[in-house]
């Protein structure tokens, strides 16, 4: 049966639309966008007051799933990504077993397709069992759907490595995310060294130790001609090295986080909040306004959340063993809204390049737009809805945001994937 | 006398005063020390939980023989009998101790921030004796009464602090007390041993050289070279450490005569002392530090367990 979303403010600069249109969604794709369709026959969805956008996709998510389910499964963080208004996410491998066979991209796939949420994107690992030593078996993977290599959690210590999974791997196609750390440098670093790191005498993580693999990293694609994404960019320059090698015209590309954009590491100065215990670290106040200043003038590609799941009883322990990682992917649209629509900084259509268009194009995957033939996959918000992160629980097994307890404006209301509701009314079908 | 406290952790907390009625009333409980009968009923009565995550003996001696004189119930919890060993989070730990009715934890970890989660789990109040590279409140102020008890005063006193800072949990306590009391502080040592912004601790200014400084300097305060803790090697060797910043003899000449030597112990001899400085008898205060150790943590236990006056009134 047809479906006539009637009545949206509709944002879609692929399309170049923004305005209020009428769209009629047919089976798995849209049918036809205009201004006052008629029904006949189809159901009508008034969607007055609210915005419809092509479907979001978060490129940057911890499932968990496999082996590690007592943190979160498949079934529960595909539900947070319908609940936080998302269409599909891509998962990391960061599993056990490690993603980097066909086999468990397979499962992953077969899983998301039995929770029916949203869509999952597998990434595989770039080194067999993350380890850095040795190429992964990327063709399997690519065969049974992954789309991306990354290390994430670690960086690729060596640039040799590096050099090797990309010159084997570049005729996948696929694009390489690199998670930035030089280890010798960071050691066991726990928060952004400076003032704080030094007041709460926890060992530092310095800006540095990621601005060193950024810089290799960029070099090693220019090297090998390899596409590489820079993934939960954190540091002012940093970006500056991802703004160079955009102006060369290298294949780079780059994500930034809600958190290390509208959190900052004064956030853990007496609290030693392990929810706020990330990797890369929140960096300083100064950083943050940097990315925030990237996701404006174009030099950041996608906004990610890093969802990183983990059980209670993980995070309530002392900061150094405590886990790295929050969730985010329930609020980063609202965060979104919030502190970068709602203040100027971007409009809805930059919004919708970061959170849909962005992500699609770095990994490859077919777009998605708001016109007709292109498949239904849709994103409707109501940009007026105040409310509260975690006040009404999460359906994310994991509770562990950092967020918790902010105050936001804006949330999804109803989500599509491929013509099918996944998210009706804020509630998760 | 008003004393608002009920936590020991962050000096910073602590004003001018707060210092000086601690360091007052350990002045009056030095009597008690000094007595055949070293006992006060003082606590009589409160039960205090030593909990030390980590191997400590003296920091543990003294606060166990200051909690002694002072009649309090002491229960000493953790080294290898820890229930951590089993498994058990440091909160479920504290849940548990609460349950047994205690008046105050007094908790050793290494991990930074672990009184402080401390604090979160428990009606009882709390003293910090030593978290990670963090802090170590009760030693700062022990130096602090080291350092007055011989000048008199601590306003305008000149304090270099000569080693490891970066690895310090003295440095995060002491360093701001200093600047709390008016004291100028002055930080010796090679880069590889200072932290990142040492000023957000209070230090002045930093030097690399001690030949330089030591001519200036009231109190100069040497920390151990804990080499176990020192992976990667921040300096080539013991002698050259001691070459440039070991307090020896042959530099006795460069301190002024009135000039004193502070250790938060245990000594390494010749490394960052040798024994000529560490057993002068004019100059070293290491074991006064040691005494006045058990003087401030009995004022620290009776002033946080609501003591009104200066503890001798039983």
């Amino acid at each position: 049966m047809a479906l006539l979303l009637k009545g949206a403010h509709v944002v879609d600069p692929a399309a170049g639309l923004d305005g209020v249109l009428d769209v009629l969604i047919d089976g798995e794709r849209i049918a036809e966008v205009g201004e006052g369709l008629a029904a006949e026959g189809a159901d009508v969805l008034d969607l007055s007051g609210k915005y419809l956008v092509p479907g979001l996709v978060d490129m940057h998510v911890h499932l968990r799933d496999p082996g590690f389910e007592h943190k979160a499964t498949i079934e529960t963080e595909t539900r947070a990504a319908a609940k936080g208004g998302m269409t599909a996410v891509c998962s990391m491998p960061n599993t056990n077993p490690v993603t980097d066979n066909g086999t468990v991209v397979e499962y992953v796939r077969a899983c998301a397709e039995r929770a029916g949420h949203c869509r999952v994107l597998p990434s595989g690992a770039m080194t067999r069992g993350l380890k850095g030593e040795i190429i992964s078996e990327m063709g399997d993977m690519v065969a049974h759907g992954a789309v991306a290599f990354t290390d994430d959690g670690r960086g690729v210590q060596g640039a040799g490595m590096l050099r090797r999974c990309m010159d084997y791997g570049k005729m996948f196609g696929k694009v390489f995310m690199s998670h930035c750390q030089d280890e010798d440098l960071v050691g066991d670093g726990q928060i952004n060294e400076g003032p704080v790191s030094t007041k709460l005498g926890l060992a530092g993580w310095p800006a540095e130790g990621e601005e060193l693999q950024i810089l290799r990293d960029i070099q090693i694609a220019r090297l090998t001609g390899a596409k590489l994404h820079i993934q939960h960019i954190s540091t002012a320059r940093g970006l500056e090295a991802v703004r160079a090698a955009k102006a060369e015209g290298l294949p780079v590309t780059c994500e930034a986080t809600p958190h290390h954009m509208f959190l900052n590491d004064e956030c853990i100065d007496g609290t030693y909040d392990t929810r706020l215990k990330v990797n890369p670290p929140l960096r300083t106040a100064e950083d943050a306004a940097a990315i925030r200043a990237g996701v404006a003038d174009g030099t950041v590609d996608a906004i990610v959340t890093d969802h990183a799941p983990h059980a209670d009883w993980e995070k309530a322990r002392e900061f150094e063993y405590a886990p790295f990682g929050m969730t985010g992917i329930e609020c980063s649209l609202a965060l979104v809204i919030t502190n970068l629509v709602k203040t100027g900084v971007i409009d809805y259509g930059r919004m919708v390049e970061l959170m849909s268009i962005g992500p699609r194009r770095i990994l490859g995957v077919d777009p998605v737009s708001i016109q007709a033939g292109s498949v239904a996959d849709i994103t409707v918000f109501d940009p007026t809805i105040t409310w509260t992160v975690g006040a009404d629980g999460y359906e994310s097994k994991a509770r562990n945001c950092g967020f918790d307890g902010t105050e936001v404006t804006g949330r999804a209301t109803d989500v599509f994937v491929g013509g099918k509701q996944t998210l009706r009314d804020g509630v998760v079908l | 006398m008003s004393f608002n406290h009920k936590h020991l952790i962050d000096i910073t907390e602590y004003s001018d005063t707060d210092i000086m009625t601690i360091l007052e009333t350990a002045k009056a409980f030095s009597a008690v020390n000094e007595r055949a009968i070293k006992k006060v009923p003082t606590l009589k009565g409160k039960t205090i939980v030593n909990m030390f995550n980590e191997p400590s003996t003296r920091t543990r001696s003294s606060f166990e023989l200051a909690e002694k004189r002072l009649s309090a119930d002491s229960l000493n919890f953790g080294g290898s009998s820890t229930s951590t060993v089993k498994g058990e989070s440091l909160i479920d730990t504290v849940m548990t101790l609460n349950s047994y009715k205690i008046d105050m934890v007094v908790v050793r970890d290494k991990h930074e921030g672990a009184p402080y989660i401390v604090t979160q789990h428990t009606p009882a109040a709390v003293i910090d004796a030593g978290d990670g590279k963090h802090g170590h409140p009760t030693q700062a102020l022990l130096d602090l009464y080291t350092i007055w008890q011989r000048f008199g005063h601590l306003d305008g006193l000149k304090v270099g602090i000569v080693g490891d800072i970066s690895h310090s949990r003295v440095c995060g306590s002491l360093i701001p007390a200093l600047k709390i009391v008016g004291a100028e502080v002055t930080l010796i040592a090679p880069g590889t041993l200072i932290p990142m912004n040492p000023e957000v601790l209070g230090a002045d200014r930093v030097s690399a050289s001690l030949d330089d400084v030591l001519p200036e300097l009231d109190v100069v305060y040497m920390l151990r070279i804990q080499r176990e803790r020192l992976e990667g090697a921040p300096f080539p060797s013991q002698r050259e450490y001691h070459m440039l910043y070991g307090l020896t003899e042959a530099r006795e000449r460069l301190m002024k005569p009135e000039a004193i030597v502070c250790h938060p112990g245990p000594i390494n001899r010749g490394v960052e002392l040798d024994s000529y400085m560490a057993d002068h008898p004019q100059r070293s205060v290491i074991l006064d530090q040691v005494y006045a150790g058990i003087c401030v943590r009995m004022a620290a236990l009776y002033l946080l367990l609501g003591g009104a006056d200066n503890g001798l009134a039983s």
